[in-house]
């Protein structure tokens, strides 16, 4: 039976976890995903969890350890944030090479320097190549069901690949939310029995995990670890609907809202999107056709269903909550664009980055981008294509 | 050897045929010179077989009996660590050549 429970997103990664009880959890406390570890930690000590939680010397060896306990077979999952996950990173390559299906809770946060605790996506932005999946949630319910669907697309035999989910720091890891979650059983039953194909704890079968490869093999290799993410679309399309018939909340690549007959549109990720409705709804109202798309999933990016999403769409302004400092545009700006380049005719197209460092967006924001839109819509034309929300000029 | 194209591998870099490095005759890398033994100034301490990094120093029970020219790269390490007055081996020039089974 579903329950309503008032809980930030820490606790419902936490609670998440208690449900799912992995093998091994291994991870390292850093704001602001603290309290994911700290709620697991006290699950353990409750007894209420019976996997091993293990309290390493840094975000390098909680990964480490992950990936040393996936390897030997178990269901594993981490939590992380900002430096941390910066600290991860070369481990995180190695997690997607030697196909490791790790589920990463990540309270996305801003990188240093200038030293920041609040919330951006400059963290996950930046291993956004290392070969996970990477999903991002709106709000707590979101974040509670994206992670239990983070072990079944991570899990499957033709993906098997890390997936991290993204929870936005403090805006939805701190905040209160009333959320939906499910019975025990009935998460555990939708998660699964975890089955590793090459468990090192066989002794039976002898192999060898991650040799090095010279120049003759080190490509195939690559090519083989790239088919597990291209083979994740379906899966996360079946999970989501599996999910939906089993919760009644269906999940696909990405949310439109107010889009059927929108001639401008949004596009923004995570908690910021919650605001965006807002705004859309108050347009609406306003009599301007305006409609936000959220793109949950960020890797594998899913550049043809957003192209078909925005096909016929007048202008679109993309909006980062990270830079990608000397790129053309921030990231999803850039997956977007591209995405759009074999349409025929192709939307306007600008790009704002928002929200550094936690930095506020509101209602008010996202209006003074639709006006913008507008203008673009009406004359056709881009001034800059390239901008920044609720910054001192 | 044929080697296998992408779809081939197992995944995960995962090599089922554990100890299949034997079939990687290091011996191909060696340029220039060798390590010979000379079995008459050796007093079996063994150091040349345990600095090795190849295992390709051949011993039978106790005694070193030379080595095995498939895998020795021609680091010279045998040579430099042998404590004998006398040296037991020493580098000697040697033609370049690929050892059996060397290839690209």
């Amino acid at each position: 039976m579903s329950v309503l429970k008032t809980l930030n997103g820490n606790q419902t990664i936490a609670e998440a976890v208690r449900q799912i009880d992995p093998d091994v959890m291994a991870a390292y406390p850093i704001t602001p995903s603290t309290a994911i570890v700290e709620t697991i930690a006290q699950f353990k000590a409750d007894g209420l969890i019976s996997g091993e939680f293990v309290c390493p010397e840094s975000e390098h060896s909680a990964m480490s350890v992950c990936i040393g306990a996936a390897s030997a077979g178990g269901r594993v999952m981490t939590a992380t944030a900002s430096q941390g996950l910066a600290l991860m990173w070369e481990m995180l390559y190695i997690a997607a090479g030697l196909r490791l299906p790790i589920v990463a809770a990540i309270a996305n946060r801003a990188l240093s320097a200038p030293i920041s605790i609040h919330g951006d996506h400059s963290d996950t932005m930046g291993a956004r190549d290392a070969g996970w999946i990477q999903i991002y949630s709106e709000n707590c319910q979101e974040a509670y069901d994206n992670f239990i669907q983070a072990f079944r697309i991570g899990e499957n035999l033709d993906v098997r690949t890390p997936v991290m989910v993204g929870l936005d720091g403090f805006i939805i890891s701190h905040s209160m939310e009333v959320v939906k979650t499910e019975d025990d059983a009935a998460v555990k039953k939708f998660v699964g029995e975890y089955q590793s194909v090459y468990p090192l704890l066989d002794t039976s079968k002898t192999f060898t995990v991650g040799p090095i490869d010279f120049t003759d093999y080190y490509f195939e290799h690559k090519r083989n670890q790239m088919e597990g993410i291209e083979n994740a679309p379906k899966v996360i399309l079946d999970v989501g609907k599996e999910f939906g018939q089993t919760f009644g909340r269906e999940y696909g690549f990405f949310e439109e809202y107010r889009m059927d007959d929108a001639e401008i549109c949004i596009v923004v990720m995570s908690s910021a999107a919650g605001t965006c409705k807002d705004a859309v709804d108050e347009l609406r109202d306003g009599g301007i056709n305006i409609g936000l798309l959220k793109p949950r999933i960020f890797r594998p990016f899913p550049h043809h269903e957003i192209a078909e999403a925005l096909r016929g769409k007048k202008a679109v302004a993309v909006l980062d909550r990270s830079a990608s400092p000397g790129a053309f545009g921030a990231p999803l700006f850039t997956e977007v664009r591209s995405a759009l380049y074999d349409l025929e005719e192709r939307p306007k197209i600008v790009n704002y980055v928002f929200g550094l460092g936690g930095r506020d967006i509101q209602v008010d924001h996202f209006k003074d981008v639709a006006k913008k839109l507008v203008k673009i819509a009406e004359t056709g034309k881009v001034e800059e294509i390239y901008g920044y929300i609720n910054l001192r000029e | 050897m044929k080697k296998e194209t992408w779809k081939e591998l197992t995944i995960g870099t995962i090599n089922l045929n554990a100890g299949n490095s034997v079939q990687n005759h290091t011996g191909n890398w060696r340029s220039g010179k060798r390590p010979e033994f000379i079995e008459e100034h050796c007093i079996h301490c063994f150091f040349c077989w345990l600095y090795c990094p190849h295992f390709a120093v051949v011993i039978d029970g106790d005694k070193v009996k030379g080595f095995n020219y498939d895998y020795c790269t021609g680091c010279g390490l045998c040579a430099e660590e042998c404590p004998t007055k006398e040296k037991s081996i020493v580098m000697v020039k040697e033609d370049v050549q690929l050892a059996e089974g060397g290839e690209e």
